[in-house]
């Protein structure tokens, strides 16, 4: 038992946390708040496995240094398509399924979930 | 001169090829154009291939190879069976050719048509000179690509339908000599055709899985041969324009088929191993049953190209017949009947093309009297017939007369009765149409006349079929000098027996 | 000269930096100068393209560390013969959807401002992934590839687009969680994420089993392998033709590479029979649903999308083929599955950019809208008919090769299962492509609602068809280029 060992476990908790947000919800800021939940968690992971034993190592850290810049260009990127759905639907989550409402034209009626993105 | 020798087969390619290159690119309404350059390079191949024949006659090679993938090449070699389809597709392409541009004056889209007409003529003359399975098995395809658009070329429901049909079948059927070729080609390697005795250390362990082969590469090659139970896309196919069940029937599509088979039995397992294998038997049992099958459908037909069709599903076995009879002379009456049907049969398309496209004649009953006001078209169309029965001293008196004597080598006295039988049908399903056409009078209007120039029909619909015709007249004239088809098949069937 | 390519600097880097300068300049450069950046950046990319080519046949497979630090802190760049073959591949077709692209953008002027820096993005994205030597590294092209094709989808800005951009998005993003999540049981295990270092000390662990199954996951997932494809077609079918080509031929097969080096090259002990026989039967059912699907398809692009989904499965069979079947059986395998995703790359590509013309021309997106394309549309039919002889795996194409190596590596292995697979896969892509076809052939009562596509755009199409066609004669040395990067085979 060392004091990494917390650092990972709780990276796990996050991720398996974070992993089911992104799957039971449909509204999409949700998720992308959720996928920022797993993707601390693996951070978290990622540092916390690697450093058992062994003191500091300094590549998991310039990883998740990367990281969390991509997560939050992902974020950024997911923000501003989020924002233009918005305003050309007004729906807040993505229509059940794109394929019938493709052929059939505009419109979708299902997956509608309540509340603004901001 | 060894570079000329490898090229020289590419070039016969490259004729229609680059043709069909041209008239793609040639403007839909440049239509002189277009015309010169396929007449100038039907003129070229034919050329060609008779430098070519000359040759191969004195034992000359003309081989181009190259390395595709690692273990298989891709070979195109002209030898004395492969000049023989080569001599004919070239031969009938010039005059199809010619009809095609008077069959097809003033409609729409013909430049699709003549640039795929091209490609098809580069398959065949590709099938021909393929100089092992694999090199064929690409043109065999190649074809299938570029006769779909000539089937579908009208574009109406009917075509469309014909055209759906004829891909199911020949895809299908592509499909399993694909898997009949990998499965040679995995057992044994790249096999040329060339080579002799091949197989024959595969011997006796592999005997069956020789035999599934065999079963699997004359199953895909005999629905192009159209031979029962796979024959149902050639009659469906009758909707395309005339130029195109010409070559359809006479030459491309069924005589690829058919030449396939002859390449599988002589230049893959070789007659004698054929033979040895037991082969031979269930494929000429199975011609003999396509033989009687075709040309009963055929006397029910009302139609007269789709009696033609039947016709031709008949007529094609004979070939495979002949082969499947161990020995020379049935040899010889199977190859020699490709080239003599291949005159025959486009030389009666022509003349149906002609009573449809002047008169609008389509059924059999219409045809009472067409004798007097078609008198040229009417000639040739009755010497195709009476060839296509067997009458000396037409062109299909001689495959026949081989074909009996090969059976009677061969002590298979069944085929005889098969000979005899389907010769009285075609006698009972041509006969008819002739007696219509000369003794007939005519009642009342033609369904649909058209009075193109002085005589018959325009020039470029009329002199085609003669000449067609009197060349399967003068194949059974002169069949005994050195320069008929038979000289060139008894060369041809003393090379393949005699290696 | 000579001396220079086998001693001088490796110009491998700059496969990278030139794509990313481009991206920056002509972000801030605005739109006027934007044309003369594109063709001052794709010029120079493919020169280096074709410099690194020539090094490559002066020195072999190579690595390159940049700025010099070693394994385990820096980053290393490899190249192989395969790398090298995507390389190639990449720089091709994009430089042709450029060309497309700089004519058909003028038909979407709003598109234009972040067109070329995404394009430039995507590009650099796509050369990373195939040069990179490590998980880490990978990773990171992973998600600026996915970032900039989700860009390109929705720069339409229509709602269709949008929302297949979004669902792209979420897809992409859950892919990469499992990889990075791989990724940190890994280092958190071996200590290093370099892919040639972790091939000698690779063990068999849970940990380790754990971690390749989650990054299998999150490729399968961005390979849009079934059943996790259901992105896919909408996504190829709204974005703009020059970015369906891109993303259909290049961007969807990243996924399947990196699948390729994790397995085969990383860890090609931990394969087991079974897992690789699953593979196969992911891409055997993508085979059968994606073709299925096209054929129900009654717009152009989704057919050609589903399409996408059908061929990609093919590659999967790569696996199976791979696994325990004896040294040629492999060596085939390996020739013919990397010559798939060639000559599909080629023929799609070709073939979504001739949609994209036909629609243009059309005026509409479904298929008897083509009514009457075959007497005014021959040049545009072109392109798609020959991307489709391809695609349907008909001689001479290289699409036909590529099915006879997959096909006799199955015959020498005794998996007879996968030549059924393929031989009804193909017959099931002919149905769909001569559904197309026949619609070519039926005259129109309207001729005159055809607008002719600018030439250019037909050319760029018929280019890259043609290509497709000519690989099937000319496969002797893409498949040379192939077998030196057999893994564990002899160079």
């Amino acid at each position: 038992m060392n004091t990494f060992l917390p650092y990972t476990l709780a990276g796990g908790a996050l991720v398996i946390l974070g992993l089911t947000g992104f799957i039971l919800h449909r509204h999409l800021i949700r998720r992308l708040l959720a996928f920022n939940l797993t993707g601390s968690g693996c951070f978290l992971v990622m540092t916390g496995l690697a450093q058992q034993g062994q003191g500091v190592d300094a590549v998991p850290q310039a990883l998740v240094l990367t990281g969390i810049v991509v997560a939050v260009s992902a974020t950024a990127l997911a923000l501003v398509l989020i924002r233009r759905w918005y305003h050309l639907t007004g729906l807040t989550g993505l229509p059940e399924d794109i394929e019938p409402e493709l052929q059939q034209g505009d419109n979708p009626a299902e997956g509608k979930t309540q509340g603004a993105p901001h | 001169m060894m570079d000329l020798h490898f090229w020289l087969p590419v070039l016969v390619l490259f004729t229609s090829l680059g043709a069909a290159a041209i008239i793609f690119w040639l403007d839909e309404n440049n239509s002189r154009m277009r015309s010169s350059i396929n007449l100038a390079a039907a003129g070229i191949k034919i050329l060609l291939v008779i430098w070519i024949l000359v040759g191969v006659s004195q034992g000359e090679v003309y081989e181009t190879r190259f390395t595709l993938l690692t273990g298989i090449d891709f070979v195109l070699r002209a030898d004395a069976l492969g000049v023989m389809f080569a001599g004919l597709s070239s031969l009938l392409w010039l005059f199809t050719t010619l009809y095609a541009i008077g069959y097809l004056e003033g409609t729409p889209n013909r430049r699709r048509f003549f640039g795929f007409f091209s490609l098809c003529v580069a398959s065949t003359l590709g099938i021909a000179f393929a100089g092992n399975l694999f090199t064929f098995l690409i043109f065999y395809e190649l074809l299938t690509l570029s006769t779909y658009p000539l089937v579908v070329h009208k574009g109406t429901d009917k075509a469309l339908r014909a055209g759906r049909l004829y891909l199911i079948y020949t895809l299908g059927g592509g499909v399993v000599l694909l898997a009949g070729v990998l499965w040679m080609h995995s057992l044994a390697g790249d096999l040329s055709f060339a080579a002799t005795g091949q197989l024959d250390a595969l011997l006796p362990e592999q005997a069956s899985t020789l035999k599934w082969i065999f079963l699997l590469l004359i199953g895909g090659l005999a629905v192009k041969a159209a031979m029962v139970p796979l024959h149902g896309w050639l009659p469906e196919a009758m909707v395309a324009p005339a130029p195109v069940s010409a070559l359809l029937h006479a030459v491309a599509v069924v005589k690829a088929g058919a030449f396939g088979i002859v390449r599988v039995v002589y230049d893959v397992y070789g007659i004698t191993l054929s033979y040895q294998l037991g082969l031979l038997l269930p494929l000429g049992i199975a011609a003999a049953i396509t033989i009687l099958y075709g040309s009963l459908r055929a006397l029910a037909q009302q139609d007269i190209k789709r009696r033609l069709a039947f016709s031709t599903v008949s007529q094609v076995s004979y070939i495979a017949l002949g082969i499947s009879l161990f020995g020379p002379a049935g040899t010889i009456g199977g190859l020699v009947h490709l080239l003599h049907q291949g005159l025959m049969k486009v030389t009666l398309f022509f003349c149906a093309g002609n009573y449809a496209e002047t008169l609008g004649i389509h059924k059999i009953q219409q045809l009472n009297g067409a004798g007097r006001r078609m008198p040229g078209t009417s000639l040739a169309f009755t010497i195709g017939a009476l060839g296509m029965i067997g009458l000396p001293p037409i062109a299909g008196f001689i495959s026949k007369w081989y074909l009996a004597t090969g059976a009677l080598h061969a002590d298979m006295d069944w085929v005889l009765l098969v000979l005899i039988l389907s010769s009285l049908m075609n006698a009972g399903y041509f006969l008819p149409l002739l007696y219509r056409i000369w003794f007939c009078p005519q009642q009342g209007e033609w369904p649909q006349e058209r009075v193109l120039g002085r005589w018959d029909t325009s020039l470029w619909l009329l002199i085609p079929p003669l000449v067609t015709a009197s060349l399967s007249l003068l194949a059974g004239l002169l069949a005994a000098s050195d320069f008929s088809p038979l000289a060139w098949v008894q060369l041809v069937t003393t090379r393949e027996y005699l290696p | 000269m000579l001396s220079w390519l086998t001693e001088g600097p490796s110009l491998l880097p700059w496969l990278v930096i030139l794509p990313l300068l481009w991206s920056i300049l002509s972000l801030t450069a605005g739109q006027r100068l934007q044309p003369l950046i594109a063709t001052t950046a794709v010029g120079l990319i493919l020169l280096a393209t074709l410099l690194v080519l020539l090094q490559w046949l002066q020195r072999g497979d190579h690595f390159y560390s940049l700025g010099d630090w070693a394994v385990p802190l820096g980053i290393r760049l490899r190249l192989d013969g395969l790398a090298l073959l995507l390389l190639l591949l990449t720089s091709g077709i994009t430089s042709v959807c450029t060309l497309h692209a700089g004519r058909y953008l003028q038909e979407y002027p709003r598109a234009k401002t972040y067109f070329w820096p995404l394009l430039a993005f995507c590009w650099a994205a796509m050369n990373v992934i195939w040069l990179s030597a490590d998980l880490f590294n990978l990773y990171v092209g992973l998600e600026l590839l996915g970032f900039s094709a989700v860009g390109l989808v929705a720069l339409t800005g229509e709602k269709k687009a949008l929302a297949a951009s979004l669902r792209y998005l979420y897809a992409a993003l859950l892919g990469s969680l499992a990889w990075l999540l791989g990724v940190a049981l890994i280092y958190g295990h071996q200590g290093q994420l370099d892919i040639s270092s972790l091939a000698l000390t690779f063990t068999d662990s849970i940990s380790g089993q754990a971690a390749l199954a989650l990054m299998t996951l999150g490729l399968l997932l961005k390979m849009a392998a079934f059943p996790l494809h259901s992105w896919l077609p909408p996504a190829h079918a709204s974005a703009l033709p020059p970015v369906s080509a891109l993303l259909s031929g290049l961007v969807a097969k990243a996924a399947f590479y990196i699948l390729v080096r994790l397995w085969l090259e990383m860890a090609p002990d931990n394969l087991t029979f079974s897992a690789a026989q699953l593979l196969g039967a992911l891409g055997a059912a993508a085979v059968f649903w994606g073709g299925w699907m096209a054929c129900r398809q009654q717009q152009l692009k989704m057919l050609v999308a589903y399409s996408t989904v059908a061929q990609l499965g093919y590659l999967l069979l790569l696996f199976p083929l791979t696994t325990g079947t004896g040294e040629e059986a492999t060596r085939l395998a390996w020739e013919g599955g990397w010559l798939q995703l060639t000559s599909h790359a080629l023929a799609k590509a070709a073939m979504f950019l001739a949609a994209g013309n036909l629609v243009l021309a059309m005026g509409r997106p479904d298929l008897p809208g083509l009514h009457g394309a075959g007497r005014y549309l021959p040049f545009s039919l072109l392109g798609f008919g020959l991307a489709g002889v391809s695609l349907m795996g008909l001689p001479p194409s290289g699409g036909f090769m590529a099915k006879w190596l997959l096909l006799q590596s199955a015959l020498l292995s005794g998996q007879w299962w996968w030549i059924l697979v393929l031989l009804s896969g193909s017959a099931l892509s002919a149905v769909y492509i001569f559904k197309v076809y026949q619609q070519c052939y039926v005259e129109s009562d309207n001729p005159d609602r055809f607008r002719q596509p600018a030439l250019v755009l037909d050319l760029s199409a018929l280019a890259l068809a043609l290509l497709a066609l000519a690989l099937g004669i000319l496969s002797a040395w893409p498949q040379w280029l192939i077998s030196t990067a057999l893994p564990g085979g002899a160079a």
